[in-house]
């Protein structure tokens, strides 16, 4: 850091401690929401969800040949494979977002066409194993699989159109040789699985929600699911032991290290931003709840409560196009937003506490991750501007529909 | 000689740029380590997953963090 960036940083501390309204009670309130918030997710998510998850996607980094799961995107592969892979394969290969990137410009230029890269550009930062169980832990379970599974057909859907829209052009792109890295193989298939399948066990009875009733059950699985969490932990120990060398243990170990150092201290201060702004659920903080709710809320009630207007053509209208108009809105703001990775879950949280529709948050989490205006910077170096301008333009769509969809079915 | 590293920044890339430099310093051989991190040209060399090592215009391995000895292999 040279001298003057100190001062500059200095005059901006300055100028940040003489201006801001401490005295304020919303932002004495922010403060304290940003706190409780952050407290909240240490609290209920660190040791039982993120920590495990960390452990799995250090062992999906380590332990799966991800050259099994590439070979699917060379020049040569079958197309309707090639689809079916990009489109899930995220869950394996992009826990870190920065790979996503170099593997999809190489899809795209030496491999499998426009119609896989664009799949799996989509689909990686979107279906990542960190992102799915977060957002199932903290927004339910309903919302990380309608988000699994809309980010996959999604993927499918986008890689389709653009291959069809720029069909002509595909022929035209000069290949060149493909360096793929190499299968290693030391273990045996089912030997992995159980491995990932006691430690997905531990995750999922570990986080098992309270049911609503007493009886039945759901209730009777709340009652052991320490028992059964901790009984696969004890079965992951001989597991450990026997099957895996000691080199890549270590490995698993360093990975996840690297995992939880990456992604938690982006996590924490988002978290403490949600706070901040919009507060903990039921709570209020800076952002008064009535904005989120007049912009994207279930009705239009607010936005009419707000703005004065009461009735006449421009009033029956608004209401008319309502839904749509809050998916529209979410997905665009989305689309542009930067989230680092993870982020999205306590802002969306913090948002739907605020009176944001389920439509509308769904739209978020479609188009949020996936795009970004530094990414759409990169991606226009790779495919120029018409097709970016394209798939911008796909991906809101495609999200403002799919928010409207979910919306229907669980209003 | 030339070794180019390919990787957009991962903590894996940025492991596998120290274990060249030791490698190369350990071989007391004269090599300019480079570290490319623009995606355009780590796609020109039409790797499938980073970090990637090249040597020479050669690619030796991708999309894992290569061994101080093989790295040491290479050079010769």
């Amino acid at each position: 850091m040279t001298e003057r960036k100190k001062f500059l940083s200095l005059v901006l501390v300055f100028l940040f401690a003489y201006w801001m309204p401490f005295t304020h009670p919303r932002v004495q309130m922010g403060i304290l929401e940003a706190f409780l918030m952050l407290r909240e997710y240490a609290r209920e998510h660190v040791l039982l969800c993120l920590v495990p998850a960390f452990f799995i996607a250090g062992g999906i980094a380590v332990f799966i040949s991800q050259a099994a799961v590439v070979k699917y995107f060379g020049a040569e592969a079958k197309k309707i494979l090639s689809y079916g892979v990009a489109s899930v394969s995220g869950t394996i290969l992009a826990v870190c977002s920065c790979t996503v990137l170099p593997l999809f410009a190489s899809i795209y230029q030496r491999g499998a066409g426009i119609g896989p890269a664009v799949a799996f550009l989509y689909s990686g930062p979107a279906i990542n194993v960190l992102a799915i169980i977060l957002t199932a832990r903290v927004l339910g379970l309903e919302m990380g699989l309608a988000r699994a599974v809309g980010a996959i057909i999604f993927a499918i859907v986008i890689g389709l159109s653009m291959a069809g829209i720029y069909r002509r052009e595909e022929a035209e792109r000069q290949r060149g040789p493909l360096q793929m890295p190499e299968a290693e193989m030391p273990r045996r298939l089912w030997q992995d699985m159980v491995f990932f399948a006691l430690m997905v066990i531990f995750l999922v009875f570990a986080n098992w929600g309270k049911p609503a009733q007493n009886e039945g059950f759901w209730a009777a699985v709340y009652a052991i699911r320490f028992y059964i969490a901790g009984a696969s932990l004890i079965l992951l120990l001989p597991v450990i032991w026997r099957w895996f060398p000691k080199e890549e243990l270590k490995e698993w170990v360093g990975e996840t290290y690297s995992y939880a150092l990456m992604i938690l201290p982006l996590l924490f201060i988002g978290v403490m931003f949600a706070g901040f702004f919009l507060g903990r659920p039921t709570h209020e903080a800076v952002i008064p709840s009535k904005y989120v709710e007049a912009i994207v809320g279930d009705s239009p009630a607010q936005f009419f409560a707000l703005t004065g207007m009461q009735q006449g053509a421009a009033h029956s209208m608004i209401a008319s196009i309502w839904p749509v108009w809050t998916c529209f809105f979410a997905s665009i703001s989305a689309a542009f937003m930067y989230f680092a990775t993870l982020t999205e879950v306590p802002i969306l949280q913090s948002l739907m506490g605020s009176g944001m529709g389920k439509g509308p948050a769904l739209a978020l989490l479609l188009a949020g991750p996936a795009v970004s205006l530094p990414n759409m910077l990169v991606i226009r170096g790779i495919l120029g501007t018409r097709k970016t301008v394209t798939y911008l333009v796909i991906v809101v769509a495609f999200s403002t529909f799919c928010g409207l969809v979910y919306g229907w079915l669980f209003v | 000689m030339e070794i180019k590293v390919l990787g957009p920044g991962c903590p894996k890339c940025q492991k596998t740029e120290d274990i060249v430099k030791e490698a190369v310093s350990e071989s007391g051989l004269s090599v300019t380590v480079e570290k490319v991190t623009d995606t355009m040209e780590i796609a020109g060399y039409g790797v499938f997953g980073t970090p990637a090592l090249v040597v020479d215009g050669e690619v030796k391995s991708v999309g894992k963090v290569p061994k101080k000895d093989d790295i040491l292999k290479w050079l010769k």
